[in-house]
């Protein structure tokens, strides 16, 4: 083979492979990417129906609860805004305590309460994801406001 | 007093480093042999000082030396004497620092190991390579001074994070990072050839085993990663597509590329400016890892604590580095083409195919990992991509790759006619095809499109590599055997075919079950009883921890008994799993400790793992072929005729 | 073009990516409240938890408030400045002891000294978050009315204080 066919070949191939390769990773793309939604979007009702998504805040002190020997579990998440109940069946991450920040992957169920299929806490902890804590930061902005004019409940995005 | 000494000989080491930097390439520039020379003994002093300084540190966290801030935060005066030294690297400043030991020691084996290098060669190889060290001797002494002290002295340290008080992680950074590093030299060497604008066959001899010896390390490094993360965080899994994982992960895959089409320029003189660019793009790619672990710019587990400053200093190296690095390639790789030619059937097509495969593999794992980055960007949302979309996307390049590495290994360069390598190659095939489908069947009594297709490749892969080594063993007498290089390919690839049939495997017929246990219980799992005999407290030299004694039985008989934990580490106050495995070469028992549910009863989760030990047993014989490889003669051999 | 360029396309492309995720630091907390009202808080005191400490403590005067934690290195770092700082008696210091174990703060005060007015026992973190308090140590400005001037995170000490803090102090007491 001539070096210009050698070429012609490479590019050719790679062409061919970096097509395939973009096509499928955009089709993929999509139904991989796993949103964040702050809860009080969440309550508000404005999250993916279809789809499975993250949320993340604090567990609320004296919220957990268990049937005594049992896996299944449910507990509330806060953004210091709004609330929402959640529901686990499973083995909990180590760092999952009351007042902690919390990560989970799951849907919305149709009584208004979120459907863990994982729970994630942060390895470290004395520090937060950042979502959470950028979430939680927003909030307190919120509160903070809302001492002034007194507005801003949960409800009210 | 003894810190002090290590952050004044990381000064001076700065300095040797500028005069290795600069006087070697400027004496190669200007032809001045005195200039040159002095490339290898500026390399010696800057090894000697940077051990000096990193020994100082590995003293001070055996001594307890709290006064250093660095010591007070990572260790503890109970921790035991191992993790002490390993706590040296265990955070951003000291696994800088022992970053920064391992390029000079990879400089000081550059430097003895190649008398044999022409002057000019060497002189530029050494001082690309001191320069780089002054980027990050920089780096560490102006943000990341590991020997800061404390005034006053803290009584205790902050402890080392009970996840990295684990023999596995004491190991796996230091591999890492000579593979890591060890990409600088072929680095090194590419910028050298361009520089000089002369890259022939003997170049690529010249570079290839250095670029093979760190692969070696890269893949022994990513797989004690892999194993670590399977007992001590992972709850079983072994691979997870973390942000950090990936930047470990992205660099062996352009490494793996690059060694395969250095093998093409070192025996055909072709493939010049892609392995060039192969090079460069290696060594970023480890620069992109450093950058993403240690900014802080993607969430992660393993990230270190972040500092933007840092993140700053490394993007403006990498960018320094890259664009430099491309600008030179821009402008000299144009006239190193080659004009060789080689038939559509040949060894070199497999190769080129190949590369193609592993960029693109290395492409997609890339676009994963920043798309967090950039969709943020973009309109602001947070995502995460998660494993799913990178299982899918990875295994779309790597069945090809895998089915055409049977083929390529057996294939001759320049023009390979079809008739004797599909004599020699059909009953492989035929082989394969069989055995892939039967053995899932014999063993595990069921077997799936995947299934099939991922115990085919390995059988494929397995069969193939063992040909030649197999030809050469029954060889007649006089017949010319094997040589190291060729052992070492089909050792490297027999590792490949090991590691496919681990992940084929364990992803089709690994069992987990999540389950409530009380004392007394017995759960059954993959047609075996796991019987949990007893809750006890047990004390260890920093921890308290609660642990479950299981029994395992099969059919009544007694297999194993596994005791997993539930730590309680007493400084930093926090919670560990310590899984309890019951390892054999054909299956894991796994079982690990939730948490208290009250009523005496606890949180189990119980694994089924067969085959798992496959996929680090593959990556070690993957390394071990490519230090049979590199002992071939010809890279032993001082005067080698081009 | 010359395809030689192309890689140096794609490094070029790459890098403002990076420098831009880089300023968008996922760990960097925004600080809502400089020169809004310090939240709102009550907590029990470390030595006495019958007694309560709070906003209401802040207000009439400039002070400073110092979320610290006896697991954390950087608190013990800034303590001997704290300790200088109290003896010089120019503003009070109200401390928050953020996730911590009471008898093991109280220890850490016996020995280091106590440099605090009072110190409220935040265990579970919650006063912590409403300041976004994101790691310890962080020092809070509050001047007499409550409003937040200024949020330090990291360990103080006197030339962090005499740039940072002194001016702000100077020009709040002058108002």
């Amino acid at each position: 083979m001539k070096p210009r066919q050698q070429r012609m070949l490479a590019v050719g191939l790679a062409a061919l492979g970096i097509a395939i390769a973009a096509s499928l990773t955009l089709r993929a793309f999509k139904d991989n990417m796993m949103f964040f939604i702050d809860i009080s979007v969440v309550v508000a009702g404005d999250h993916p129906t279809e789809r499975t998504f993250r949320i993340g805040g604090l567990v609320v002190d004296g919220s957990v609860e268990r049937r005594e020997g049992s896996l299944e579990m449910s507990f509330r998440v806060t953004d210091l805004k709004c609330e929402l109940g959640v529901r686990y069946t499973g083995v909990l991450p180590d760092l999952f305590r009351e007042g902690q920040g919390v990560v989970a992957h799951g849907s919305m169920a149709d009584d208004g309460v979120f459907v863990a299929d994982k729970i994630l806490a942060k390895h470290d902890e004395n520090y937060m994801a950042p979502e959470v804590a950028a979430s939680l930061a927003k909030h307190v902005e919120d509160q903070t406001a809302s001492l002034q004019d007194g507005a801003a409940e949960c409800g009210s995005i | 007093m003894i810190p002090e000494i290590g952050h004044f000989a990381l000064i001076l080491a700065l300095c040797l480093a500028l005069c290795q930097g600069i006087l070697p390439l400027v004496g190669a520039h200007r032809d001045d042999a005195a200039m040159m020379s002095i490339a290898r003994s500026a390399a010696a002093g800057q090894f000697l000082f940077v051990s000096i300084s990193f020994g100082c540190l590995i003293w001070a966290f055996i001594h307890d030396d709290f006064s250093v801030l660095y010591v007070a935060n990572h260790s503890q005066l109970s921790l035991p004497g191992i993790y002490k030294v390993s706590a040296t690297w265990s955070a951003h400043e000291g696994s800088l620092l022992m970053w920064i030991f391992i390029l000079a020691a990879w400089t000081m084996a550059v430097a003895r190991f190649s008398s044999d290098l022409p002057m000019k060669l060497l002189a530029r190889v050494i001082g690309v390579l001191g320069l780089l060290s002054v980027g990050f001797l920089l780096f560490a002494l102006l943000t990341s001074n590991p020997f800061e002290r404390l005034v006053p002295a803290a009584i205790d340290g902050a402890d080392l994070n009970p996840l990295l008080q684990d023999p596995g992680l004491a190991i796996h950074p230091p591999l890492l990072y000579v593979g890591y590093v060890g990409f600088s030299v072929a680095f090194a060497f590419a910028i050298a050839a361009m520089i000089s604008g002369e890259l022939d066959r003997q170049w690529a001899r010249w570079t290839r085993p250095w670029t093979i010896v760190a692969w070696l390390f890269l893949t022994m490094g990513i797989a004690l990663g892999s194993w670590w993360a399977y007992y001590e965080l992972g709850w079983g899994g072994w691979w997870f597509w973390d942000a950090v994982e990936n930047a470990s992960f992205m660099p062996w895959l352009v490494g793996t590329a690059l060694i395969h089409s250095l093998a093409v320029t070192e025996r055909r003189g072709l493939f010049k400016s892609w392995t060039l660019l192969l090079a460069i793009s290696v060594f970023s790619l480890s620069l992109l890892g450093t950058f993403l672990v240690r900014s802080g710019i993607i969430v992660s587990v393993h990230a270190f604590a972040t500092d933007p400053t840092r993140g700053f200093f490394i993007l403006a190296f990498l960018s320094i580095v890259i664009i430099g690095a491309l600008v030179l390639y821009a402008w000299r790789a144009p006239a190193l083409d080659s004009d060789v030619g080689f038939g559509l059937f040949s060894r070199e097509t497999f190769l080129l195919l190949n590369n193609v495969l592993l960029v693109v593999a290395a492409t997609l794992v890339l676009l994963g990992t920043l798309a967090p980055l950039i969709v943020e960007m973009l309109n602001g949302d947070k995502i995460s991509i998660g494993p799913p979309w990178f299982e899918v996307a990875f295994l779309v390049p790597m069945i090809p790759l895998i089915f055409l590495m049977g083929l390529g290994m057996h294939t001759a360069w320049r023009q390979q006619s079809t008739t004797p390598i599909i004599k020699l190659l059909r009953i492989p095939a035929i082989g394969a095809v069989v055995v892939g489908i039967v053995l899932p069947l014999l063993f595990y009594g069921r077997v799936g499109l995947m299934l099939a297709v991922g115990c085919i490749a390995a059988v494929w892969i397995v069969a193939t590599s063992l040909l030649q080594p197999w030809r050469s063993w029954r060889r007649k007498e006089g017949e010319a055997g094997i040589t190291r290089s060729a052992l070492g390919m089909s050792i490297a690839h027999l590792g490949m075919g090991l590691f496919v049939i681990g992940v084929t495997v364990v992803s089709a017929f690994g069992v987990e079950s999540d389950r409530a246990m009380r004392e007394g219980e017995i759960i059954e799992l993959a047609g075996m009883q796991f019987e949990m005999r007893e809750f006890r407290e047990v004390k260890g030299p920093n921890y308290d921890a609660i642990e479950g004694v299981v029994e395992i039985r099969k059919d009544g008989k007694y297999l194993a008994t596994v005791r997993p934990q539930k730590r309680q580490y007493l400084v930093q106050t926090s919670l560990m799993t310590e899984a309890g495995i019951h390892p054999s070469w054909n299956k894991d028992l796994f079982v690990a400790l939730g948490e208290d549910l009250g009523g005496g009863a606890w949180s189990v989760r119980i694994q089924y793992k067969p085959m798992i030990r496959f996929i680090w047993i593959g990556a070690f014989v993957m390394a071990l072929g490519g230090l049979v490889a590199v002992t071939d003669r010809r890279y032993r051999r001082k005067d080698v005729t081009p | 073009m010359n395809r030689f360029i192309l890689p140096l396309v794609a490094a070029v492309v790459l890098i403002p990516i990076l420098v831009l995720g880089l300023r968008s630091d996922p760990t960097a907390l925004p600080s809502p409240y400089i020169g809004k009202p310090a939240p709102e808080f009550e907590l029990p005191t470390l030595k006495d938890p019958a007694k309560t400490i709070g906003t209401a403590n802040l207000r009439g005067q400039m002070s400073i408030v110092n979320i610290w934690a006896t697991w954390c290195v950087g608190c013990r770092a800034e303590h001997q400045f704290l300790v200088e700082l109290s003896e010089e008696g120019s503003i009070p210091i109200y401390g928050i002891n953020w996730r911590d174990n009471r008898q093991n703060a109280l220890n850490w005060l016996a020995q280091l000294g106590d440099p605090y007015v009072a110190s409220g026992f935040d265990a579970d973190a919650r006063v912590g978050i409403d300041w976004g308090a994101y790691g310890a140590p962080e020092t809070f400005l509050v001047n007499a009315d409550g409003i937040v001037l200024y949020r330090f995170t990291g360990p103080l000490s006197w030339p962090i204080w005499e740039q940072e803090f002194v001016p702000l102090i100077a020009a709040g007491a002058g108002r």
